[in-house]
């Protein structure tokens, strides 16, 4: 039924009709509003034979779930940002432990300096935590998401963590279709765990291992997450048959054919991204847009044979690694294993700031011309940076090497060198 | 008297069993069908106070609740020496999860159960001291404050001992340990540091907090047995000697404990809804001195000659505990 | 269930690792030799049959005594108990009261009628017993009980011995010690009565009997020389007490003085303060602390009115009066003379004084030694005659019914072996459970039950029983205050407190056994075990 709804409504929607048994949640902005929602969904009898547990943090929150679902129960909870980073060592061990759980992220910067907007460094720092990470574009994929990825993590045992851009998507009201109780439960069967804490059939569960087997762990982690790309695609065959929508795949293409630029980018702006496209082939640039939903497990064989095409490929990524770069370029650009196309990290949309379709054609544009630098921090305000950096200037200039403010932007560091 | 003995008996129940007494009287310990929580072949050094605590805890949480159970506990000694692949000495459903979480791994638990309408299985979560004092604390606190159903056991060997015994906030002063050496001015932990969680869970007004040593099985059974009675949460504080970290003579275990008790430095009580119902009183009472001598973790207070002065100030703190509790009469201050 | 590889585990799975290895001492149980089995003259094992009496099993408590001593009832009264004075428990609160519960367990027996086990068959062979008190009975008994058909031949009219004859009815009612002389009758022992044997050698002679046991006593009354007038009047304790078994009471007029500090003496001076003496007076060289007389008789006896006059001894007796003489005693404890006197009125004297063995029978015996008036047996309490055994108060040792009544068992042992053509072996004494070795932690608290006794005033003008017996709930408290020391009692506590469960529990009687796979050594179960039956033994690596 298609409904004008808030992005967090509609979330909490969706988790209220996959029917969790345990719901534990710790406030933080942007996340808020899925919770409050669905503590209102329990407490009124709304969300049956569920609890909703107010924790003393987000430490306790996943550890809370962890439980939950080693109980054999269908658990939920959601965080940003801050509050990511504070269990971020439940985070690793509900992956090693193969537990289900489906968190929602909604994606928020990290300080210091403490910002509540929205970008994408929450994720990728766990994105080497064992999780399933699958990015929404709309509301009606957020909504769509947490359905699926409660049938994905059981399946699989491995927990997903749905990221949705905080306050973008959080808080935008737009329409979503959102499905009928039976369709959910003709797509997502009650939780059948693999292992639980059962008294009639009792298991030590989170044993310690050492050197003699640590690495076939983490070697049947990987398979997993292999395993999780045929059983994305699967799911999605079974989930359009269900809701008569069929899901974007591990990502979503858009005028892709003949591109020689390809634009990527994951969550809301995406969107931002098809328009551009649009403005830039009606100058002709040959350019199309590529959205990724899945991006841990990373659908590598399927990324290359998309971008195999294209000459070149700028990735709008939300988080940058410091002495590093972009996570997601980097990873864009160790798929392709060759000097073709060549991947541009455009950093944008960092803390809040807005990705726009001016700025997207423009980076579209100087990419067109060859003139876009391996590393581009989008909207970069000079002005703002003036003084600053002419004191890194000064510091750099008793160093070695030294350079201008331009300079370093240009050439910003080790990115230089690929 | 919070467990009475039973009196005139040879032994009354001051021993584990009693072949005089009626089975229904007897421990859980002394039955031959004992559930073993915690089997043959872990890896805990002798004369381990842990290893005995929980398997003395969990085998009558076991029969309390007809085996109907599931246990979350931290990391430490206790983790580590039960479960290193391949093998592990559990034989009741048991989770490890992180250092500090257990508790909210018990709450998680406890929600599932409610969420399934399997109320019949209890939770005990578990962790040494510093997975309870210091790291799992906040959980800790948590659960006590929303009263999930979960029993948590405290195993106090009073210091961090998995990672080579270094100071938690439950190490009583002048001990040493690997972070308060033995050196300096002031030798060993310092005196006015260290939480007391038995009283800090009483002013959460949670429905039962209780502690206990492994010296007095049936005191440790009774309080368990209690425990189960209840729904909420629940606490209670085992001394568990650690041999390794004291430096004390592995069969000294259950004596240590006994002292502990004895000398008024370990006070043993239970309460209510944050309010004290009973203390065990000491029986034979003894200088701390004599608690303290056995252990090389204090043998700077005797060595080259006796720390009266200190030896005094810890004196103090049992008389303390003695008046404060009304240790020797029964009769809380 | 599925078990996801490596993080999840099958229970119980560490039974492979056997951490056994890892011990350097291994923990053995042992039973040691408690120190009331130690000390007591009958060879009772005291906490074995304490053990039973403690479930309320009387009668196999009961059968547990009687396999060492077949007067439980008597020896509940009249025996100095130094199972008791040996007993741990008294450095812990009092000593158990073990002749207290042999008293009740004599009694429940006699009142139930319980009766011993004999063997099976008969051995076809024959003892003869030559005297019928304690040592003489005890080794029919146990003869009997092995298969030995046996004889004895009784001097008195009655059976019994010094314990008819010497002990007085207020210590040993006579129907109480009738009782359990005719159960020893009752299996099958022949007491011919009024039949002193005045040649031993005749009796030898005939080779009627397979093998002798001779246990006549000591029944003369040391006559030591006392100056005395015409008119005075002395006789023996022995004589005297004697005379109290059915004979007119002899006169002694109102003021009896009693010389001697023996058991006999206190015997003597209560008895005659029974028969109406308003004084009786004991007279004694030396101090109280060095009497030989026990403390309870002591203490009764003053409690009963009886007055002592140490550091005395008689110069002079004459016709209601004695001179006694200060004395005072040396650097070694001997008592001197120091000239100084004084008068004591007393209508008669009373000499207990020791007694003597009347060897005359052994006169035509060629190879029996007699040195200072007692018969010289071997450890197997065999005389130089080959055959020919003796025991009780005629051969080297304490007089005391219990000691009589253990040599009774000594000899009957060594008898039987002689009669099987083999050798007795007592086998090694097992290591002695001292006091440190327990965990005295684990006993609850309990004084001793005091047995009631009967009031003074009566005490003082009847025979009538002094000590009464326990009740059943209070035999049943005081036998379980035993604390079973050296001697496993099955209290779990080692089946508990091992922290590797390497201790199996094999069921009620059972006990346990160590699981030496997976023991570590702690040693705890041997720190916490209450009554030191656990030994901790270097492993040899």
């Amino acid at each position: 039924m298609l409904e004008q709804i808030e992005g967090s409504q509609a979330v909490a929607r969706a988790v209220r009709l996959s029917r969790p048994e345990v719901i534990c949640a710790y406030p933080i902005s942007p996340q808020t509003h899925i919770v409050e929602a669905l503590s209102v969904a329990v407490k009124s009898g709304a969300l049956e034979h569920c609890e909703f547990v107010n924790v003393e943090s987000e430490f306790a929150a996943l550890s809370v779930a962890i439980g939950a679902s080693a109980a054999g129960a269908r658990s939920y909870t959601a965080t940003a940002s801050q509050g990511l980073l504070y269990m971020i060592e439940a985070v690793y061990n509900a992956a090693g432990l193969g537990l289900p759980i489906v968190m929602t992220l909604a994606n928020r910067a990290i300080g210091a300096p403490i910002n509540i907007w929205n970008d994408h460094s929450d994720a990728m720092a766990v994105r080497d935590a064992g999780w399933i990470q699958l990015f929404a574009e709309t509301n009606q994929d957020a909504a769509d998401l947490h359905i699926y990825a409660f049938r994905l993590a059981e399946q699989l045992s491995v927990p997903v963590m749905v990221n949705m851009d905080g306050f973008i998507l959080t808080h935008a009201t737009e329409r979503v279709d959102l499905p009928t109780q039976e369709q959910v439960d003709a797509f997502l069967p009650p939780y059948a765990p693999r292992t639980y804490l059962d008294p009639a059939d009792p298991v030590s569960i989170g044993a310690m291992v050492g050197p003699e087997a640590f690495t076939e762990v983490r070697y049947l982690a990987s398979l997993r997450q292999q395993e999780a790309l045929s059983a994305i695609e699967q799911i999605d065959e079974e989930f359009s048959e269900v809701f008569g929508r069929r899901p974007c795949g591990f990502f979503s293409s858009y005028r892709m054919e003949d591109a020689e630029i390809v634009a990527v980018a994951m969550g809301s702006a995406v969107g931002t991204l098809k328009d551009a496209v649009d403005d830039m082939r009606e100058q002709g640039v040959r350019v199309g847009a590529l959205g990724l939903r899945t991006f841990r497990p990373f659908p590598a064989d399927a990324i290359r044979s998309a971008l195999s095409g294209s000459r070149r490929v700028l990735v709008f990524e939300r988080a940058h690694s410091p002495g590093f770069g972009g996570q997601l370029s980097a990873d864009i650009a160790a798929t392709m294993r060759s000097a073709e196309p060549t991947v541009h990290s455009v950093v944008s949309g960092l803390g809040g700031r807005p990705v726009t379709r001016l700025s997207v054609a423009s980076a579209i544009q100087a990419a067109s011309k060859g003139e876009l630098g391996l590393e581009t921090f989008l909207d970069l305000d000079e002005s703002l940076l003036k003084h600053e950096v002419t004191e890194l200037g000064t510091a750099r200039r008793s160093s070695a090497t030294g350079g201008t403010l331009a300079q370093i932007i240009e050439s910003s560091g080790p990115q230089g060198a690929r | 008297m919070p467990f009475q003995p039973i009196k005139f008996y040879q032994t009354g129940s001051f021993v584990v069993g009693n072949r005089l007494l009626s089975e229904d009287q007897r421990s859980v310990q002394s039955s031959q069908a004992r559930t073993n929580s915690l089997t043959l072949g872990h890896r805990a050094c002798q004369g381990c106070g842990e290893a005995l605590g929980a398997r003395y805890a969990l085998d009558a949480a076991m029969r309390a609740t007809d085996n109907q159970m599931v246990v979350a506990n931290a990391t430490g000694c206790l983790e580590v020496f039960t479960t290193p692949f391949p093998e592990t000495s559990w034989q009741i459903p048991w989770i490890h999860s992180l250092f500090g979480n257990s508790a909210a791994v018990g709450t998680g638990i406890a929600a599932a159960l409610r969420s399934k309408g399997r109320q019949d299985i209890r939770v005990v979560a578990q962790a040494g001291d510093g997975g309870t004092v210091d790291i799992g604390f906040g959980p800790l606190s948590g659960m006590f404050e929303r009263n999930d159903d979960v029993l948590f056991i405290c195993y106090d060997n009073e210091a961090y001992m998995n990672t080579g015994v270094q100071r938690s906030g439950a190490t009583p002063p002048a001990a040493r340990t690997a972070t308060t050496d033995a050196v300096g001015p002031h030798p060993g932990e310092d005196f006015g540091k260290g939480k007391n969680l038995p009283l800090i869970a009483m002013a959460h007004e949670i429905p039962y907090v209780a502690t206990a040593t492994v010296a007095e099985l049936r005191d440790l059974e009774y309080k368990v047995e209690k425990a189960m009675s209840f729904h909420g949460a629940r606490y209670i504080h085992v001394l568990v000697p650690c041999p390794l970290g004291w430096g004390s003579a592995p069969s000294d275990t259950i004596r240590l404990s006994r002292m502990a008790k004895e000398t008024g430095l370990f006070p043993v009580f239970e309460a209510e809804g944050g309010e004290v119902t009973s203390v065990s009183n000491i029986r034979h009472q003894l200088p701390v001195e004599e608690y303290l001598r056995p252990q090389r973790r204090y043998q700077h207070l005797f060595r080259p000659q006796p720390d009266t002065e200190t030896i005094g100030r810890i004196q103090a703190i049992a008389d303390k505990n003695i008046s404060r509790f009304g240790l020797l009469n029964g009769e809380p201050k | 269930m599925e078990r996801p590889f490596a993080i999840t585990l099958e229970v119980g799975s560490s039974r492979h690792n056997k951490t056994g290895t890892w011990r350097v001492e291994r923990p053995v149980y042992v039973d040691r030799l408690p120190p009331c089995n130690d000390a007591c003259p009958a060879g009772e094992n005291i906490q074995g049959w304490l053990y039973h009496a403690e479930s309320g099993d009387y009668e196999s408590a009961w059968r547990k005594l009687m396999e060492d001593n077949p007067l439980p009832a008597v020896m509940g009264r009249v025996c100095y108990h130094p199972c008791q004075t040996a007993c741990n428990r008294g450095k812990l609160d009092e000593e158990v009261g073990i002749n207290s519960v042999e008293h009740f367990l004599g009694d429940i027996a006699l009142d139930k009628g319980w009766m011993p086990e004999t063997a099976a068959t008969d051995t076809g062979r024959t003892a003869l017993i030559i005297g019928a008190g304690p040592s003489g009975l005890s080794a029919a008994y146990h003869l009997r009980r092995l298969g030995h058909t046996v004889t004895i031949y009784e001097a008195g009219a009655n059976p019994g011995g010094m314990m008819r004859y010497g002990i007085p009815k207020y210590r040993l009612p006579r129907e109480v010690l009738d009782a359990e002389i005719r159960r020893i009758e009752a299996m099958g022992v022949e007491i011919v009565l009024n039949h002193k044997v005045d040649d031993l050698a005749a009796v030898l002679a005939e080779k009627r009997f397979d093998a002798v046991f001779l246990a006549i006593g000591a029944e003369i009354g040391k006559r030591a020389y006392v100056p005395a007038g015409e008119s005075a009047r002395i006789l023996d304790a022995v004589s005297f007490l004697h005379s109290m078994e059915g004979q007119a009471p002899p006169l002694l007029g109102r003021r009896v003085a009693i010389y001697g500090g023996g058991n006999t003496a206190m015997d003597a001076a209560r008895t005659a303060k029974r028969l109406g003496a308003t004084d009786a007076v004991v007279v004694y060289r030396r101090t109280r602390d060095r009497m030989p007389a026990h403390d309870v008789e002591v203490e009764e006896a003053v409690e009963e009115g009886v007055e002592m006059r140490w550091l005395s001894t008689v110069k002079h007796a004459d016709a209601g009066k004695l001179l006694l003489e200060k004395m005072t005693l040396d650097e070694k404890g001997m008592p001197t003379p120091t000239g100084e006197f004084e008068e004591l009125e007393a209508d008669s004297l009373i000499l207990a004084l020791g007694q003597e063995v009347d060897l005359e029978l052994l006169r035509n015996v060629d190879g029996v030694v007699a040195t200072d008036g007692v018969v010289q047996v071997d450890r197997n309490m065999m005389t130089g005659v080959p055959g020919l055994f003796a025991g009780g108060d005629m051969v080297p040792g304490e007089r005391t019914v219990t000691v009589g009544v253990g040599h009774g068992k000594l000899a009957a042992r060594n008898i039987d072996a002689w009669l099987r053509g083999t050798s007795f072996s007592k086998g090694g004494r097992p290591e002695l459970a001292d006091f440190d070795l327990l965990n005295t932690w684990y006993y609850s608290d309990a004084p001793q039950t005091v047995r009631a006794k009967l009031d003074v005033a009566r005490r003082r003008s009847t025979f009538d029983e002094v000590v009464q017996g326990l009740d059943e709930s209070n035999a049943l408290f005081e036998a379980r205050r035993c604390l079973s020391c050296g001697n496993c009692f099955e209290c779990d506590n080692c089946y508990g407190v091992c922290p590797d469960n390497s201790v199996i529990k094999l069921g009620p009687g059972l006990r346990y056994e160590f699981d030496y796979d997976y023991c570590k050594g702690c040693g705890i179960c041997a720190q916490e075990c209450p009554c030191g039956a656990i030994k901790m033994v270097p492993e040899s690596i």
